[in-house]
């Protein structure tokens, strides 16, 4: 029999797993798009400031790249060995997506990685663009198969359950392309982006503050405050959509986010507080009466449910949902502020960058992993107790494994994710303290043109740059 | 005509299983070849030989992965918590080693041993796990009502350890023979020796591993012609020409090996795994998780397998073309001196 504890060390073990993932993919999608840009303009404008700057944050990319293949490998056995009922009930509707996701993405990916990273003077400059090019674009591929997944799991379409209980997909297009997922992947996305430039321009700034002159870290920061400047308002806007999707099709979700305890019209918007479930009450709360349903993009009559009218069993944690909530949205703000000062300040051609912004970017740097593993506690806490909603419920869902093999497992990945996160952390943000150097080493050595003859007959992937730091 | 759906995705999931075990083989080999080097140019040019391939080749084994639980998912449920530790210890192992193509470059002094450290470590540690996932898959798994129906540590005995340790010698002969491939000059000589050691580990545990196969498993046995009663040549016979193909490929290996050539011993290495993984599909077949379960009652829903197999029928050429330019890309020696980035 499969006792409580097997269970919350199954989904322990899985918000452990999930959580470190995420960090790399979205560092890595917004990444290989800003390479993939980067060496197109270098190959446009021949500018040595672009090619510096590939070469430099290629290197990041790498680390940060690698660890996402490590722990995404884990992601695609974890899902047989802790949640094997999950995987039978779901096999038949989203085994697929995630089949494609392997095949359009990760080969895609994998391949021309290593194009990428080691030939640099091995193929020609229109190839090696073409295999950056492709790299980015398979990291967004990606995202689709793995967000239209999750997005059927929050709001399922397109499926029937059979008389002996198994699923079957009746429409693969509402499958895939289920109401919730073109904004919820647009959202993704555009939190990749923002994550990336918001961690660029840390670093430049880092890099800045010590000398204001470096030409490399001036664009870069340039180049980072466009992003937040364009993409943090819009990322304000869908995410709107994504609430709107989220009142539609998961209103308990809504309710919990915003703690709504009753069902009524007119309700406030409540802005900080302490959501009790028990007690079904939100503690010291401050909250603006008449404007929630204004919020929500509903009159002010309409009744918006709240959480009493769900049975209790079937209650997200409220805090949490909450709480997270109010961190992502709270940094998102602070993004678009942190876009709307460097604009003002620093992106005027000759300005001199002003200290006080640097410091803020270089406090926002981090903070893009932040509001992303916020926004997925959101997303997943806030469809609790279900892990298919309407469908299977997460208690339901977990394997015939014991506790004491999956704590054992779990102490393994806190060991070796620990091991390997800090070796990370450390390798990028030494490269990063260093900086894009004016002559940024290439990968290979430079005796040998790309693409000329000699350089194809070598067998060498690289030359003696190996001590880049 | 209707396409007999399972079947094909049975083929499929055994060719992405066979692709990742002798690509990635040979990359866990080099690992696992990782203290025997002399130098430490040495071991950068072992790593070098392989690090534009590496992440491609796990990708197999997640499409192995992926591809169990999109097409057969109750076998993909049944495996995985039956096989929860060694596959656990798998994954842990895989994060290690494959982290440290890049940190290792970034380490300084111990932070460069650390990784040099976990990339040895992590590549024998991941075979090992892989040898005790084959052996407990080839004892069978106990089976109740369509679920693992056994205990945490049934995969663990002495047969399954021997499989482990079987498997370490062989991927250390792809290892060693892919870098006698790949090298020049010492390391070259080198490999040529640590793929002779290798060789003779790999024929004599492969020889191991295939008797005791026979002796502790009657259904294996019955398979190939070794009944309770006797010895049935009818039935053995058709099952001959696998093991001729891995004397075969071990004959190449020595061959390749004894006339300096540089990339026969590796290819023969290739057709000794491809005679074993035969020999076991045509042990197991039509089971996809021996000895209950076959792969048509694991199979996912027909309409699924359809739709996926309409995506692979396009990108599976695709890949393979993609995977083939690539290693063309990457062809020739790799320099003792050469670093990347």
């Amino acid at each position: 029999m499969i006792d409580l504890d097997a269970m919350v060390l199954a989904r322990l073990q899985f918000a452990f797993t999930i959580a470190f993932h995420i960090i790399f993919p979205s560092f890595s999608i917004g990444l290989a798009s800003l390479l993939a840009v980067l060496e197109g303009l270098w190959l446009s404008t021949r500018r040595e400031v672009f090619r510096n700057l590939y070469l430099f944050w290629v290197k990041i990319f790498a680390l940060s790249f690698g660890m996402g293949v490590v722990s995404g490998v884990v992601m695609s056995y974890q899902l047989g060995t802790n949640w094997s009922v999950f995987a039978q009930v779901s096999a038949p509707v989203i085994g697929p997506l995630l089949a494609f996701e392997v095949l359009t993405a990760f080969f895609l990916e994998a391949s021309f990685l290593g194009i990428m990273l080691f030939g640099w003077k091995k193929v020609g400059p229109g190839l090696h663009f073409t295999a950056t090019l492709l790299v980015a674009i398979g990291t967004l591929i990606s995202a689709f198969w793995i967000l239209s997944a999750n997005s059927w799991m929050q709001f399922p379409t397109g499926f029937a359950i059979l008389p002996d209980g198994s699923l079957i997909a009746t429409d693969w297009w509402k499958v895939v392309f289920n109401p919730t997922f073109p904004t919820r992947l647009l959202h993704m996305s555009m939190a990749a982006f923002l994550t990336t430039a918001l961690a660029v321009g840390g670093a430049s700034a880092f890099v800045l503050l010590r000398d204001p002159e470096q030409e490399e870290s001036r664009m870069a920061l340039k180049m980072a405050i466009g992003m937040f400047a364009i993409v943090a308002p819009l990322q304000l806007v869908v995410g709107h959509f994504s609430g709107e999707e989220v009142r539609q099709h998961q209103p308990l979700k809504l309710a919990a986010i915003e703690a709504y305890w009753e069902t009524k019209p007119d309700q406030a918007q409540s802005l900080v507080g302490l959501p009790d479930r028990d007690a079904a009450k939100t503690h010291g709360e401050i909250a603006i009466p008449g404007i929630g349903n204004l919020i929500q993009g509903v009159p002010k009559d309409t009744v918006i449910q709240g959480l009493e009218d769900w049975p209790r069993e079937d209650w997200p944690v409220v805090g949490l949902v909450y709480w997270s909530f109010r961190i992502m949205v709270g940094l998102g703000l602070a993004m678009i502020g942190l876009g709307i000062w460097g604009v003002i300040c620093c992106l005027k051609p000759a300005s001199t960058p002003n200290r006080w912004f640097l410091r803020a970017a270089i406090l926002m740097g981090p903070m893009g992993f932040v509001a992303v593993i916020a926004g997925w506690i959101v997303a997943e806490a806030g469809r609790q107790p279900w892990v298919i909603t309407g469908v299977l419920r997460t208690r339901d869902a977990v394997s015939p494994v014991g506790a004491g093999q999956i704590s054992a497992s779990l102490l393994g990945f806190m060991i070796i994710y620990a091991i390997v996160f800090s070796g990370g952390a450390l390798y990028i943000l030494r490269l990063m303290a260093r900086g894009p150097a004016p002559h940024e080493p290439s990968p290979t050595s430079d005796d040998r043109a790309p693409g000329t003859p000699m350089a194809a007959a070598s067998g060498e992937p690289g030359d003696a740059e190996g001590s880049a730091s | 005509m209707t396409l007999d759906l399972p079947l094909i995705w049975a083929g499929l999931i055994a060719v992405s299983v066979l692709m990742y075990v002798l690509l990635d083989g040979f990359d866990l080999g080099v690992g696992i070849l990782f203290p025997f080097a002399r130098s430490p140019a040495e071991r950068d040019a072992m790593m070098n030989s392989i690090a534009p391939y590496w992440d491609g080749n796990e990708t197999w084994l997640v499409l192995g992965g992926g591809g169990l639980f999109a097409a057969f998912p109750m076998a993909y449920a049944i495996v995985g918590p039956a096989l929860y530790l060694p596959l656990m210890l798998m994954l842990l192992a895989l994060i290690l080693r494959g982290v440290a193509f890049e940190f290792r470059l970034h380490g300084r002094k111990r932070g460069k041993a650390l990784w040099t450290a976990a990339f040895a470590g992590g590549s024998l540690t991941a075979t090992l796990a892989q040898g005790l996932v084959l052996g407990g898959f080839i004892q069978g798994i106990t089976v109740e009502n369509g679920a693992f129906a056994g205990g945490p540590f049934d995969w663990l005995t002495p047969y399954s350890l021997l499989v482990a340790v079987g498997l370490v010698a062989g991927y250390a002969l792809l290892g060693a023979t892919w870098i006698a491939w790949r090298s020049e000059h010492q390391l070259h000589e080198d490999a040529r020796r640590w793929a002779a050691i290798a060789g003779l580990g790999t024929a004599g545990l492969l020889g191991l591993v295939s008797l005791f196969t026979l002796i502790v498993h009657p259904r294996v046995a019955e398979r190939w012609g070794f009944t309770g009663d006797g010895f049935v040549l009818s039935t053995f016979l058709p099952h001959l020409p696998i093991p001729l193909l891995g004397l075969a490929g071990l004959g190449v290996v020595a061959w390749g090996l004894w006339k300096h050539s540089h990339h026969a011993p590796f290819l023969g290495a290739l057709l000794v795994f491809l005679s074993g993984y035969i020999g076991l599909a045509a042990s197991f077949f039509p089971n996809i998780v021996p000895y209950d379960v076959t792969f048509r009652q694991a199979a996912n829903e027909t309409g699924a397998l359809g739709f996926m197999l309409v995506g692979v029928a396009i990108l599976l050429p695709v890949i393979l073309g993609y995977t083939a330019w690539v290693y063309w890309i990457f062809r020739g020696k790799v320099a003792a001196d050469a670093g990347y980035h």
